[in-house]
């Protein structure tokens, strides 16, 4: 592997790392600070996905093609709808669950993954989709000379990387944040000191939805939209998850970095390992660090 | 983790009330039905597939009547899931809970070596109307099973003398790490290398990962003359579309099986266009009998037929072939395989026959992407019959 190549290929390992960080940041916040195993949140990717899909042309006839607002403009209904469905969710079957053994979570879940697919099914059909760039973010620059890379593939990674900013301060400069970690450390505690801690949870769980939600909708053009594509994204991201410490963004950052650079470079140097390195990875962590690289918050 | 569904609560249902009404034994010669059972993907990746594949069965079932080889027909139906782990348990729900006559199945090749492994144990006649699993008609080839569609070997083989005729010295090959992968490759690069080629790089990754982008940096820097490669279903949608957003698609061709660009177009638009592969079928074949067939189906289902269609539509047309010459019969085995290897099959794809290790010998087309169709270009090879290694019968 020549230089030029290898530089190709980290840019590879970012952008990939980047987008897993976005999916596996909603499931760490639910999983390490609600303490639910939620094994839906591959569906919420999907359904983000399937948003973009079905948004996008539904946009642009409400707002003809104006430059990008149109792409923004979906995003954000996407988003927004995603919220406001995870809030929904939380409230319907999840709150039922925190006081709850762990199988019980696991199978409740894994019932919503079926009910999902099942849903898309009905709604959307089963064949494979594509959807369209936006046209401004539609070019592309040269890496080597047969070689070109597409623009909107760092548009993904500026957003993921706006995003893990973003949460990073939510998480620690803000009182939300504050109360976000103090819950995740001792609940009971900050129930006692007045923080309404059910309606608290209730808004993790519905920005985590968005966020695995934001990432279907931004992959979307990159990825397409087929059926069962959110439970591929799932088990990579409970590998972010565990590495990174269980709710730990920080963590799920740099795990997410580590898996992205070990996926693609193990694809290139050990094929026949390819596989399962990411999980040997995730192995080695385990006896190394069982909690974990980082600690919640 | 791919879900159960509906289809298995209906079946169970279907099941259970079925077993409520049956009080007299089934006779073969009676007017007993014969009983078809679906192990088919019903859910994930393939799903799509798995429908289409029952409808062109049912189509073909529906022009007669109802009826094939005199007797009318029920069908018990299983998700497979595509999930090679479950393969043999689903298969045996049908062989031994609900001795279904005839197995009808499937999609993945993985699934579909568990299920010939089964029927072949049973005895139970078995016709696989996609899984192009190059041993199921090779080492594991029996007298009761059966193939409508291909395998893996054959459009591979064609697209690899096509590659060499073209004067390409240089390939790189890129495929899923499972079996039907290994031995569309091992297809290309077998012709390939026959015309004067090689295969300098063979990338894979795992089932059914989509993270192109590490492999498709290697190809850049191998610089082939030509990327054979071997997906199908959402992975063919995002291969095409990330290696024409990568460039490459302007200095090096990229030749597939036909699966990279069956059923797969709508959703590739622009990168797929000009793209050639090969394939037991195509579309503007334009003869009276494909005709015929993609009318009737699209009149049917309110769809447009695909290549998995008339794989489903010529599974029923083998089983009334084999079940006619045995008026119903369903235990002749060496019946019904003799008069299925003496019939000349007259499917929408053109006449085919079918060899000795019952896989179908065949033309195989080159098509190109022109739209939204595989148009046909030519035939890369006339009556290609599959080399059915290790198989003795």
């Amino acid at each position: 592997m020549d230089f030029a190549t290898f530089l190709i290929q980290c840019l590879n390992a970012v952008q990939y790392g980047l987008l897993l960080f976005l999916v596996a940041s909603g499931l760490t916040l639910i999983f390490g600070i609600m303490g639910v195993i939620n094994l839906a949140h591959g569906s919420f990717y999907m359904l983000g996905a399937y948003l973009a899909f079905v948004l996008a042309p539904l946009v642009e006839r409400a707002f003809g093609y104006p430059v990008g607002g149109g792409f923004f403009a979906t995003l954000l209904i996407g988003v927004a709808l995603a919220v406001a469905f995870g809030y929904l969710l939380e409230w319907v079957f999840f709150s039922y669950l925190y006081t709850r053994e762990h199988l019980q979570q696991v199978l409740m879940t894994y019932g919503l993954i079926l009910v999902f697919e099942e849903l898309r099914s009905i709604l959307v059909g089963d064949d494979v989709h594509g959807v369209a760039t936006p046209t401004w973010l539609s070019g592309s620059m040269p890496l080597s000379d047969v070689m070109i890379y597409p623009v909107y593939r760092l548009f993904i990674s500026l957003v993921c990387a706006i995003v893990a900013i973003a949460m990073w301060l939510v998480m620690t400069k803000t009182r939300l944040g504050m109360r976000i970690r103090a819950g995740a450390t001792n609940r009971e505690m900050v129930q006692a000191l007045g923080i309404p801690i059910r309606f608290l949870y209730r808004i993790v769980f519905a920005i985590g939805v968005g966020l695995a939600a934001l990432a279907g909708l931004v992959a979307a053009p990159v990825s397409s939209v087929y059926p069962g594509m959110g439970n591929q994204v799932l088990i990579i991201c409970f590998v972010v998850v565990v590495i990174g410490g269980i709710g730990s963004i920080r963590g799920a950052f740099i795990a997410a970095l580590l898996v992205g650079f070990v996926d693609t470079f193990g694809k290139v140097l050990f094929p026949s390992l390819a596989g399962m390195l990411v999980y040997l990875l995730m192995a080695v962590m385990l006896l190394w660090k069982p909690e974990g690289l980082f600690k919640a918050g | 983790m791919k879900p159960w569904n509906r289809h298995h609560a209906l079946a169970a249902t279907l099941l259970a009330s079925a077993a409520t009404l049956i009080t007299v034994p089934a006779f073969p010669q009676s007017n007993a039905k014969v009983k078809i059972g679906f192990m088919l993907p019903y859910t994930g990746t393939y799903a799509a597939i798995g429908t289409t594949i029952e409808n062109g069965f049912r189509l073909y079932v529906d022009e007669h009547g109802g009826k094939l080889g005199g007797r009318e027909l029920e069908y018990v139906k299983v998700d497979d899931e595509s999930d090679p782990a479950k393969a043999t348990d689903n298969v045996n729900k049908l062989i031994k809970r609900d001795n279904v006559d005839v197995l009808v199945g499937t999609v993945h090749s993985g699934v579909a070596l568990a299920m010939a492994k089964a029927a072949k144990e049973s005895n139970t006649l078995m016709i696989v109307p996609n899984a192009g699993a190059d041993a199921v008609t090779g080492a594991m080839c029996a007298q009761n099973i059966f193939r409508s569609s291909f395998s893996n070997w054959q459009p591979a083989y064609a697209m690899g003398e096509v590659a060499a005729k073209k004067g390409a010295k240089k390939a790189v090959t890129i495929t899923w790490k499972y079996a039907a992968g290994d031995e569309s490759v091992g297809g290309f690069k077998e012709a390939f290398e026959k015309g004067g080629g090689q295969v300098v790089k063979a990338l894979n990754l795992p089932f059914p990962g989509v993270e192109f982008q590490a492999l498709l940096t290697e190809i850049a820097a191998a610089k082939p003359d030509v990327v054979y490669a071997f997906f199908a279903g959402g992975g063919a949608v995002k291969f095409v579309k990330d290696y024409a957003a990568a460039g490459l698609n302007r200095t090096i061709p990229l030749y597939g099986a036909g699966f990279l660009t069956d059923g797969t177009l709508e959703a590739q638009g622009e990168s797929a266009q000009g793209m050639l592969t090969t394939l037991h079928y195509a579309d503007g074949l334009n003869t009276p009998r494909d005709n015929s067939f993609r009318l009737a189906y699209a009149k049917t289902y309110k769809l447009q037929p695909d290549v998995y269609a008339m794989q489903g539509y010529d599974a029923a047309q083998m089983l009334g072939i084999g079940l006619n010459a045995v008026k119903g019969d369903v235990s002749k085995k060496a019946e019904f395989a003799a008069a299925l290897e003496k019939a000349k099959i007259d499917s929408p794809r053109g006449t085919f026959t079918i060899g000795k290790s019952h896989n179908p010998v065949q033309d195989i087309y080159l098509r190109k992407v022109v739209g939204k169709e595989n148009k046909v270009e030519g035939v890369a090879i006339k009556a290609l019959a599959d080399p059915g290694r290790g198989c003795r019968l």
